[in-house]
């Protein structure tokens, strides 16, 4: 079954990995640089989010069922590959290998920052605010795994945006791959930086 | 009288297919213009180790000495290759020789490719012409479109493309590269057309298309230089026009 439908499955994979996976990504990055000006301005737009109708539903459609889904489909995925850059290391090479570790990476970082922060919510009522994540990064070591984290979250879906638009079959030509490549490693780095400044603002 | 050079040549051997493999070191007399081959004939002339013990030949397959047939494939170097092609003068020493071991090795440096021609099966990688009665000429072909399939012709199932795909492994079905080019090649045919949707719907089966990570390595790789990778972003895109005539129905299956 998963076996003979595989080709649905991976198609589906690479699709929620853009849409909603990757764009909570981003939308949930830009919310946060909000903290870049100051713990009342992140407050405020952490409270607009929270605030959105039936948020339990859209947590778990929009969030954590496509995520999950992700997660654990890209395990297998990742664990099926055999690398091998000691004999070709050409980029497209290495960003395959990249994408494979980020993503094993993230399955643990995710868990980990859910349950670091929404979970405390659902288990001991903590309120989600700029000051929770304040306590998070004041550890330097939870700094450094954060912006890893992060680092690792952008490469992941600009690289993502690629393989996406070659799995679809939308870029085709070699140039129009290679284009690609640099408009998402643009991409890549752009939300890097947001991403980074914002959790730099709560340090 | 100049001293004989001697070639440092390394062997990857293995005695049959459930054994283990193990390395064996070879002094060869050099000659000039020798490829891998003439390496391989001079250690079965003289099947002794450089450490003076004696042994068996090594075994590999070969075939048309030309790099069409495809049948010695080995990894040279670390670099999946005909060993026809590869000329010693160009490859650094020691020569390392090891079989293509994605794929079962029978004895040696020789490996059993069957895989390949199972998938070309799958993919119906044919035009079919025959019918119970005279089906006439097929469709024109334009000249232009008839040069570019002919680069895609090229391929030769030699399995370089396999050996250097990162997720034709044991433990995937993936069918690799080379099958896939191979439904672009006869997609394209206008006879073979006639057909596309049940090459498509092939390849969207167990061990496909989907399968593929893009890590790019078989079109670095591919000896008849195939455009192996945008082969299968074309067929992204035909396989994602025919998901969706599967599911919402089409009267265009086939054309």
């Amino acid at each position: 079954m998963l076996k003979d439908r595989e080709f649905y499955w991976r198609r589906l994979h690479s699709l929620l990995g853009l849409i909603p996976v990757g764009l909570f990504v981003t939308v949930h990055l830009l919310i946060n640089y909000s903290a870049t000006n100051g713990e009342a301005a992140f407050n405020k737009a952490s409270a607009t989010m929270e605030s959105l109708p039936f948020l339990p539903i859209v947590e778990w459609v929009v969030i954590y069922i496509p995520l999950m889904f992700h997660a654990f489909y890209g395990v297998y995925i990742a664990f099926t590959a055999k690398p091998n850059l000691n004999r070709f290391g050409t980029t497209r090479n290495w960003f395959f290998v990249l994408q494979r570790v980020t993503g094993i990476f993230l399955v643990i970082f995710i868990a980990w920052h859910i349950f670091q922060t929404r979970l405390q919510k659902t288990i001991n009522g903590a309120e989600i605010d700029y000051n929770l994540m304040a306590d998070v990064v004041s550890n330097p070591g939870m700094l450094i795994f954060y912006i890893v984290g992060i680092i690792a979250a952008t490469f992941h879906l600009s690289n993502g945006i690629w393989s996406f638009l070659v799995s679809w079959g939308l870029i085709q030509s070699p140039k129009s791959q290679k284009v690609t490549t640099y408009i998402t490693m643009i991409f890549f780095v752009l939300l890097s930086v947001v991403g980074v400044m914002a959790i730099l603002a709560f340090a | 009288m100049a001293e004989q050079k001697m070639l440092d040549v390394e062997v990857q051997r293995q005695d049959s297919a459930d054994s283990q493999p193990y390395w064996e070191k070879f002094k060869v007399p050099y000659r000039p213009n020798m490829n891998v081959i003439s390496v391989l004939m001079a250690i079965r002339e003289n099947p002794v180790t450089a450490d003076g013990k004696k042994t068996t030949p090594v075994t590999w397959d070969m075939n048309c000495l030309e790099e069409v047939c495809g049948a010695c494939s080995m990894v040279i170097n670390g670099r999946p290759r005909q060993s026809c092609s590869a000329l010693v003068d160009k490859l650094p020493q020691p020569l390392k020789l090891q079989p293509m071991s994605t794929f079962p090795v029978i004895r040696d440096l020789q490996i059993d490719r069957s895989r390949m021609f199972d998938s070309l099966k799958k993919v119906k990688a044919w035009i079919p012409i025959d019918g119970s009665y005279d089906l006439g000429e097929g469709p024109r072909m334009p000249e232009r479109k008839r040069e570019w399939a002919y680069e895609l012709s090229k391929c030769m199932t030699c399995g370089v493309c396999l050996e250097s795909c990162p997720n034709v492994n044991s433990h995937s079905s993936f069918m690799g590269p080379a099958p896939l080019s191979q439904v672009r090649l006869f997609n394209a045919h206008p006879t073979g057309a006639m057909n596309k949707d049940e090459r498509l719907n092939a390849i969207m089966g167990d061990g496909g298309l989907a399968n593929c990570g893009n890590s790019q390595n078989c079109v670095v790789a591919c000896p008849k230089g195939i455009p192996l990778t945008t082969s299968i972003a074309s067929l992204n895109r035909s396989a994602t026009v025919q998901m969706f005539r599967n599911f919402f129905g089409s009267d265009h299956m086939v054309d």
